[in-house]
C-alpha cells in the first residue's frame, strides 16, 4: 500500500540531531517526517562513549558545544527521562613536556571561545586521581564537562518529535532522494515524502544523499570500539581523557567503567558493525597502563556502532552549495553527541531564518568543493580520537 | 603435526557432539584442536570430578556410565592426533580469527573450518524468590552432586520442565539427600498424549519411566501442572509454595531448590561467527539455522549438538559425528557413505523423539502470568519485571535490543543468558505480540566476562598465513 506524504520538512536520518531538529521545527509550527533506516538513536547517536565534553575539541566546534553546553542542563526536563547526565568534569592528562604545553595552549585558545579550563600540576593530578599508574606530568581540567547515558537520548528525542506531531519512520531506509524544483521528493520503499524542505542527517550514509546533489564529500566509515566493566565502587571520578586520545575512561552512575579501544570494524551493506577483539585487547592495555586498578575487573561486553568521519575531523554543517532548500548536518566523526541538541536547534533556524546566530562557517561543504573521489588517497585511519 | 597444508580445523565444546565431532576428524589425520571451558573434556551432562576427587562412574551417570566412559576415554585413545586445550574460554569470532583466554593467558587462533558444540545451559525462569541464597538451576544441582560430590541442600525440592527433572530428582534421592518434592511445571496429560510418539527412542522413554518409578518408589512426592510457584524464606530458602490445576496453594519446607524449565541453546558464538537465526517455534528460542548435515549459513562454520538444536546427549554425539564426516566429505576427503545413511536414519528417528519429548513439555508460559511489578528479572542489573512492562509500555521499547538500551536488561555479568528468554516471553506479552517479533539480544563479545588482568602481557598468534 503506498503512502505519499506532504510535509514542510523532510529529515533523513534519525540520530539525536534529527530529531532535535524535528522537535524544534514542531514548536515553530512546521509539518516534518523523520526517516530513519533503523532505529532512532542506535547509530552513532547510541554507541558512542557517552562524553559530554567542550574540552579538547577543535576551537571551531566550541561555539557550537557551548550552546550545546547550555540545552544538557534542561534535557531531563525537555525529555522527561533521565538521561543521566553528571557534571562530572573532564580531565585531560599530559603524560610529557610537549603534553603539557599543549594544554596550556589550548586553554589560553579556549579562553577567547568562553571555555574556562584550569590547569593542575603533577601533584594536584595525583592527589585528585590517586589511582593514575602512570606518572603524569599535569593535566587540564573543564569543570562544567560530563557524561551521559547515549542509549537513551536520541529515542527520547524521537519520542518528544512524534508527541509533538511529528512523524517519525523507522526501520525506513531512503532509497532515493531527487530536488522537484520546488522542493523534494524522498522515496522510501511504499512511501513517499514531498518536502519544500530537505535535511541530509543521514550520519554515515549522508555521503550518499550529499553525493546525489553532486557534492560527493570524503566522509570515511568510522566505528568506535567501546568496552565496559562490571559495576565496580565508584573510583573513576571525572571523565578522564588524554592528550593524543589513545586511552578515555569514564564511570557510569551504575558503576560500570567504560572505556575506548581504538576502531571496530563495519560492513555497511550488511549493516552491521562489530568491534574488533585485537582493537579491544590494545584498548585493555592502554587503558590497564592508565588505570591499573582495573585489572581486578572484568569487561562484559564490547560494541560498535556507524559514524562517518570527515579527514579534517569536523563535520559539515549548513546549506547546500549545489542545491536551494537542502542543509546537510553530519559527519561528527566520533564526536557529535554532545553537539546533538544544539544541533537540532540551528538546523530549524537554517529552516526557517534560513541563518543561524551561531557561527557555522567552518563546517560549510563547499570546503571539500576542490576534492575528488578519485584523487583521494585514504584518511589516517590510526589516529585515536576521544569520543 | 599438520600435513602442509592441511586445513586447520577447531572444534569449540568437549561435550557429547564436540568429542565425536573430534574423533572423526582426528581419525582422518586433520589433527583438530578441541577447545573447551572446562579442565576435563565430557561436558555438562557427563561432567568429571576434578582430578584425585573421582568416583566411580555408575554413580555419577548411572544408565549413562557406559556412554560415559566411552566419552571420557575418547581423548586418550587418539592422543597425540588431537590438539586438546582445556579451560580455554573462545570469547570472539571475528572472521576466521578466534580469541582465546586459557591458562596461558590470551591468544588467538585462525581457523579454516570452524565446528561449534558450544552446548547448552538451564533455561531460568523467575518467580518470587528466585534469587534467594539457596535457589540453583536443576542443571547447577546436578553439577554439584556430579564435579563436587555435595548436594544444594539437605531437604531440597526440585522444579523443572523437562526429562531432566526425573533424573536429577533419582540422582538426589540416590545420593541420600531427602526430595521433599519434584515438581514438573508441566501438566500430566501432553505426556500421555505424546508418549506413544517416544517410542521411536524407547529405551530413552524406558529410562524416563524408570526413573520416576524409581523415584515414586523411594517415597518421592513427584507433582505436575505448577502455576503460582514462589520460594519463600527470610534471607535464605525455607518453603516452596506452588498452586495445582484445582487452583489449590500447596507449601512444602525445604532448604533448598533447584528449578529451571527445560534448555537454552548456547548461540553466542554462533552469533558472533554470523550465523543467522531462525525461532524455533517448538522450544520457544532462537536458534542458529543448521542442515541436517550440521552446515550452518556461515562459510566453514559447522554446528553440532545442543548449541544448534536441543536434542539431548545421544543425538549430540550422533551429530557431532555426522557433521565432522560432513566437514570431512566438503573438504573432498573420503567418507564412508554406509555410514553416513545410518546416522542419518538414526537421526531421523531421535528427531521424532524429541518433538513428542518437546510437545510432552510444554514451554510453562503459565508461570510467567501475572507476575508482579516488584519481581527482579534481571539480577546482574537488579531490573524488575515493572520496569519492562514501563519500557514496553510508555518508552515505546518494542523489540529485546531496545529494551536493552532503556532499562539495561541483558546488560549485566551474564549478557542476558539468564534472563534474555524470561524478559523476550513477558515483553512480548506485555505488547499482545507473537514472541519471535521482539526478536533477540544481538551477540557481542566477550561471550562471557573476561578478566582485565589477564591481558597484561604479551600474547600468541597461531596460524596466521601469508
Amino acid at each position: 500500500m503506498s503512502r505519499r506524504l506532504e510535509v514542510d520538512v523532510a529529515i533523513v536520518g534519525g540520530g539525536t540531531a534529527a530529531c532535535a531538529a524535528a522537535v524544534a521545527l514542531r514548536r515553530a509550527g512546521l509539518t516534518v517526517a523523520v526517516l530513519e533506516k533503523r532505529r532512532c538513536g542506535a547509530g552513532a547517536s547510541g554507541v558512542n562513549f557517552g562524553g559530554v565534553r567542550r574540552q579538547g575539541r577543535d576551537l571551531r566546534e566550541l561555539p557550537l558545544a557551548n550552546r550545546s553546553r547550555g540545552l544538557w542542563d534542561g534535557l531531563n526536563e525537555l525529555l522527561g527521562v533521565d538521561v543521566e547526565f553528571d557534571v562530572s568534569g573532564h580531565i585531560k592528562l599530559a603524560r610529557s613536556e610537549t603534553d603539557l604545553e599543549e594544554l596550556e595552549r589550548y586553554r589560553l585558545a579556549a579562553r577567547d571561545h568562553d571555555l574556562e579550563l584550569t590547569m593542575l600540576g603533577a601533584n594536584a593530578v595525583h592527589a585528585e586521581l590517586p589511582w593514575l599508574g602512570e606518572k603524569v606530568l599535569g593535566a587540564s581540567l573543564s569543570p562544567t564537562d560530563g557524561q551521559a547515558n547515549p542509549r537513551v537520548v536520541g529515542p527520547a528525542f524521537a519520542r518528544l518529535a512524534r508527541r509533538m506531531g511529528a512523524e517519525i519512520f523507522e526501520f525506513t531506509p531512503v532509497e532515493a532522494v531527487a530536488s522537484t524544483g520546488s522542493g523534494f521528493e524522498v522515496a522510501a520503499g511504499d512511501l513517499t515524502v514531498v518536502s519544500r524542505r530537505l535535511i541530509n542527517a543521514a550520519g554515515a550514509g549522508g555521503r550518499l544523499v550529499a553525493a546525489t546533489f553532486g557534492e560527493d564529500v570524503p566522509l570515511t566509515p568510522l566505528s568506535p570500539n567501546m568496552l565496559v566493566t562490571e559495576p565496580l565502587p565508584y573510583f573513576v571520578s571525572r571523565s578522564i581523557g588524554v592528550c593524543g586520545g589513545d586511552v578515555y575512561v569514564r564511570q557510569t552512575r551504575r558503576g560500570n567503567a567504560i572505556f575506548g579501544g581504538g576502531r571496530g570494524w563495519q560492513d555497511h551493506d550488511l549493516g552491521l558493525a562489530r568491534p574488533s577483539s585485537e582493537q579491544s585487547v590494545d584498548g585493555i592495555r592502554r587503558t590497564l597502563m592508565l588505570v591499573p586498578d582495573l585489572a581486578r575487573a572484568n569487561v562484559i561486553r564490547t560494541w560498535s556502532g556507524f559514524d562517518g568521519e570527515m579527514p579534517d575531523h569536523i563535520p559539515v554543517i549548513g546549506h547546500s552549495s549545489t542545491t536551494p532548500g537542502l542543509i546537510h548536518a553530519f559527519g561528527f566523526s566520533g564526536h557529535g553527541f554532545q553537539l546533538g541538541p544544539a544541533i537540532g536547534e540551528i538546523l530549524a533556524e537554517l529552516v526557517i531564518d534560513g541563518h543561524t546566530p551561531t557561527p557555522i562557517e567552518p563546517f560549510a561543504i563547499d570546503r571539500f568543493r576542490d576534492w575528488s573521489p578519485e584523487a583521494s588517497s585514504a584518511p589516517d585511519a590510526s589516529v585515536h580520537t576521544e569520543h | 603435526m599438520n600435513a602442509p597444508f592441511a586445513p586447520r580445523v577447531v572444534v569449540v565444546g568437549a561435550g557429547p557432539a564436540g568429542l565425536r565431532a573430534t574423533e572423526v576428524l582426528a581419525e582422518a589425520g586433520l589433527r583438530p584442536v578441541l577447545i573447551d571451558e572446562a579442565p576435563r573434556s565430557g561436558g555438562q551432562i557427563y561432567r568429571r570430578p576434578p582430578v584425585g576427587a573421582e568416583r566411580p562412574a555408575t554413580d555419577l551417570y548411572g544408565f549413562e556410565a557406559g556412554k560415559a566412559v566411552a566419552l571420557h576415554d575418547l581423548l586418550g585413545r587418539l592422543g597425540d592426533r588431537v590438539d586438546h586445550r582445556s579451560a580455554t574460554l573462545v570469547w570472539a569470532i571475528e572472521g576466521r580469527r578466534l580469541s582465546l583466554l586459557g591458562p596461558e593467558g590470551p591468544s588467538v587462533l585462525d581457523f579454516d573450518a570452524l565446528v561449534l558444540a558450544t552446548g547448552a545451559m538451564d533455561r531460568v525462569l523467575p518467580f518470587p524468590g528466585w534469587t534467594l541464597p539457596g535457589v540453583f538451576t536443576l542443571g547447577a544441582a546436578q553439577i554439584a552432586l556430579k564435579a563436587q560430590g555435595v548436594a544444594i541442600g539437605s531437604k531440597v525440592a526440585l522444579v523443572g520442565a523437562g526429562p531432566l527433572l526425573p533424573l536429577v530428582t533419582r540422582q538426589y534421592a540416590k545420593a541420600g539427600a531427602e526430595v521433599a518434592l519434584s515438581l514438573d511445571a508441566t501438566p500430566f496429560l501432553p505426556k500421555l498424549l505424546h508418549g506413544p510418539s517416544m517410542l521411536a527412542s524407547p529405551s530413552t522413554l524406558l529410562k524416563g519411566l524408570w526413573y520416576m518409578a524409581a523415584n515414586a518408589a523411594s517415597g518421592v512426592p513427584q507433582r505436575f501442572g505448577a502455576t503460582g510457584l514462589r520460594v519463600e524464606g527470610d534471607g535464605r530458602v525455607e518453603a516452596l509454595v506452588w498452586r495445582d490445576g484445582r487452583g489449590r496453594d500447596h507449601r512444602v519446607a525445604c532448604d533448598a531448590v533447584g528449578a529451571s524449565f527445560g534448555l537454552r541453546s548456547e548461540i553466542q558464538l554462533a552469533d558472533l561467527a554470523g550465523c543467522r537465526m531462525e525461532f524455533d517455534e517448538l522450544t520457544r528460542q532462537w536458534r542458529p539455522i543448521r542442515t541436517s548435515e550440521g552446515r550452518s549459513t556461515a562459510p566453514d562454520v559447522w554446528l553440532a549438538g545442543d548449541g544448534a538444536t536441543i536434542g539431548g546427549a545421544d543425538v549430540a554425539e550422533l551429530a557431532g559425528t555426522r557433521t565432522a564426516l560432513a566437514l570431512l566429505a566438503d573438504r573432498g576427503i573420503a567418507v564412508d557413505t554406509t555410514r553416513i545413511a545410518r546416522l542419518d536414519a538414526a537421526l531421523a528417528r531421535q528427531r521424532r523423539f524429541r518433538v513428542a519429548v518437546e510437545k510432552a513439555y510444554p514451554f510453562p508460559r503459565a508461570l510467567l502470568d501475572g507476575l508482579a511489578d516488584d519481581l527482579m528479572l534481571c539480577r546482574c542489573e537488579g531490573v524488575t519485571v515493572g520496569a519492562l512492562r514501563a519500557a514496553a509500555t510508555t518508552r515505546g521499547a518494542d523489540e529485546m535490543n531496545r529494551l536493552k538500551a532503556f532499562t539495561r536488561i541483558g546488560m549485566g555479568r551474564c549478557q542476558g543468558r539468564v534472563c534474555g528468554q524470561a524478559a523476550a516471553e513477558i515483553l512480548a506479552a506485555t505488547l499482545d505480540r507473537p514472541i519471535a517479533e521482539v526478536g533477540r539480544l544481538r551477540g557481542n563479545p566477550p561471550v562471557k566476562p573476561i578478566p582485565i588482568g589477564a591481558f597484561a602481557g604479551a600474547f600468541a598468534t597461531e596460524g596466521e598465513r601469508a
